[in-house]
């Protein structure tokens, strides 16, 4: 029997339109909707397959987060889609290395075979909780996965590389770091997945002393685009002279 | 002291963003008074590696080994932290791709040096150090300081541009010393294609969406890129239909890419779509609906339907070419 772990960020709602406050030192998050980062969520929806393909083989699926008591909402939502339990770390996620540190504190104190993480969070876009996680706990980490599957008490791994896949075999515990493809859709969850979510386990756990390595300093806006050239469709010859002379990418 | 690049080859030739790594490494060594010292794993010709001192590398280390063919994270990072701590590197800058997203976590807890990812100009600020790098998939940028003395950087693609700074470069060929017990997965089988042009590594890409109507109108995508060297790539609703493999989706959820240009074919222009697309250089938009959102982020654009543009397109591209 092996027990999995998604590691899940609470992120804006990717069409949220982004402002900042306080002199761009922080995030103007008056108004926004908070969602499940959309690759934890895939990762999670899989995790939640291979659960109901092998029950015999895969014990439980936990959720982890490190954030404060508002994010909650959002680890509800995870276990309305499916997981078993959660497990809430409350301490402010100030950095990728911190929320790592974190994490590592759960992993070790719970024993999980298979870590699954997001390939990158669609607020920081950073790419790196994973991959930190694995080198603080010395366990193997197999990036850009697109595919997990498991046969005969066997996990199989796809990793996307350049022009192509890789299959992998690894031994646990590992993480893996999810990219899309992993699931198809993301789990809507239903009525009756709501109703237990609300009964299920979302145990508050205290962060320990871990200090950022990094830290955010001021935020800022794309400058705006000029407006765009309209070429008429009767005359494209005239896009390719503005193309070589004007823009010169050809 | 020394900045350390990592670089990569794609069949034993660099690819375009290694140069682009050491022309940018070369920026911020020569303002810190270092030198820049080039890491290449895999089979690279001594030929090939020399190419990097034309950008300013000075130092080259080469590890090759056949066991190292494929990504190994682990042992990846313990070849890349040990060139760091030998060269005594203050900054190490890698890509901010896949590779460059497998290996940089894993480094910056191994050499305690923080990380800054997907990162698009050079350092603000050195002392302290402060960089600048993409959030919410292009919508915003923060000034990240590092606050570690030595410092981890990803940078993302085609967002420093390529210098000439002739230097001599110095070839040395270094031992793999990882064992067995080091490579952590077993690669059961290796499914790729070496001679197609990589979506992340173009320098034009021709992009289609759901307003191409469907597969079989696509020959005139891959005609159009064809003709521009061009890679292909899709809009998420064309790869959800199973009209093209999910490689060639582009957008937040799938490929961030940042050519020089970019031509969307019969793409609306959803918001996440424009965030895999940002960083491009310029956009050309192909669309019936004046009001598409496309537009609002396009550099040009023609208001058409996509199947009676593109041929006309694919003509003037020949007759351009057969003028230059």
């Amino acid at each position: 029997m092996i027990k999995i772990l998604v590691c899940i960020s609470n992120v804006p709602d990717t069409t949220t339109k982004i402002k900042f406050a306080n002199s761009n030192k922080t995030l103007d998050s008056v108004g926004t909707q908070w969602i499940i980062n959309p690759w934890d969520e895939l990762a999670l929806t899989r995790a939640i397959e291979l659960k109901e393909a092998a029950p015999a083989f895969v014990q439980s699926v936990t959720v982890a987060h490190v954030g404060m008591i508002d994010a909650e909402p959002t680890i509800r939502k995870a276990l309305a889609m499916g997981a078993d339990d959660a497990i809430r770390v409350n301490a402010i996620a100030n950095d990728s290395y911190s929320v790592a540190m974190q994490l590592a504190e759960v992993i070790k104190n719970n024993s999980f075979d298979i870590i699954l993480c997001g390939i990158e969070s669609s607020d920081y876009n950073n790419s790196t909780v994973g991959g930190m996680l694995s080198e603080i706990l010395e366990i193997p980490s197999v990036s850009s996965v697109s595919s997990i599957t498991i046969e005969n008490d066997k996990v199989q791994l796809k990793r996307e590389i350049d022009g192509g896949f890789e299959t992998i075999s690894v031994a646990s515990p590992f993480v893996a770091i999810a990219q899309k493809g992993i699931a198809k859709e993301p789990r809507i969850p239903s009525m009756r997945g709501i109703m237990t979510a609300r009964t299920k386990t979302l145990q508050v756990v205290e962060g320990v002393q871990a200090d950022a390595l990094v830290e955010y300093v001021e935020f800022e806006l794309p400058v705006a685009k000029s407006s765009c050239k309209k070429v008429d469709a009767e005359n494209v010859k005239e896009l390719i002279n503005l193309l070589h002379n004007e823009a010169k990418v050809i | 002291m020394s900045v350390l690049v990592y670089t990569e080859n794609w069949d034993g030739k660099f690819k375009k963003l290694t140069f682009e790594l050491i022309s940018y490494a070369n920026e911020i060594a020569s303002k810190l008074n270092m030198d820049v010292t080039a890491l290449s794993i895999g089979d690279v010709s001594d030929d090939e590696l020399q190419k990097l001192g034309k950008y300013g590398a000075k130092k080259i280390l080469s590890v090759k080994d056949a066991k190292l063919k494929n990504l190994e994270n682990n042992v990846y990072t313990s070849i890349i932290s040990k060139a760091a701590t030998t060269i005594n590197a203050s900054v190490v800058i890698l890509s901010n791709n896949n590779t460059g997203k497998a290996i940089a976590p894993r480094l910056s807890v191994k050499l305690k040096a923080g990380l800054a990812s997907g990162v698009v100009d050079l350092p603000s600020s050195y002392e302290p150090f402060i960089i600048k790098k993409k959030i919410f998939s292009g919508k915003a940028f923060a000034n990240v300081c590092i606050k570690t003395p030595v410092k981890v950087v990803t940078l993302f693609q085609n967002s420093f541009e390529i210098k000439v700074s002739e230097t001599n470069a110095v070839i040395e060929n270094i031992a793999m010393d990882a064992n067995e017990a080091d490579f952590k997965t077993t690669i059961i089988d290796v499914n790729k294609q070496t001679n197609k042009l990589l979506l992340t590594d173009a320098d034009i890409v021709v992009s289609g969406g759901r307003g191409m109507r469907g597969p079989e109108n696509w020959w005139a995508i891959e005609e159009l890129a064809k003709l521009l060297d061009a890679a292909t790539a899709c809009s998420r609703p064309v790869s959800d239909e199973g009209w093209r493999t999910h490689e060639e989706h582009t957008g937040q959820t799938g490929k961030v890419i940042a050519p020089n240009l970019y031509i969307a074919c019969g793409i609306s222009g959803a918001i996440q779509h424009i965030a895999g697309i940002s960083s491009t250089k310029c956009i050309v938009a192909i669309n019936k609906d004046p009001e598409a959102p496309i537009f609002e982020v396009a550099d040009y654009g023609i208001v058409g339907d996509v199947m009676t543009v593109l041929p006309e397109l694919i003509s003037a591209v020949k007759e351009f070419k057969n003028s230059i």
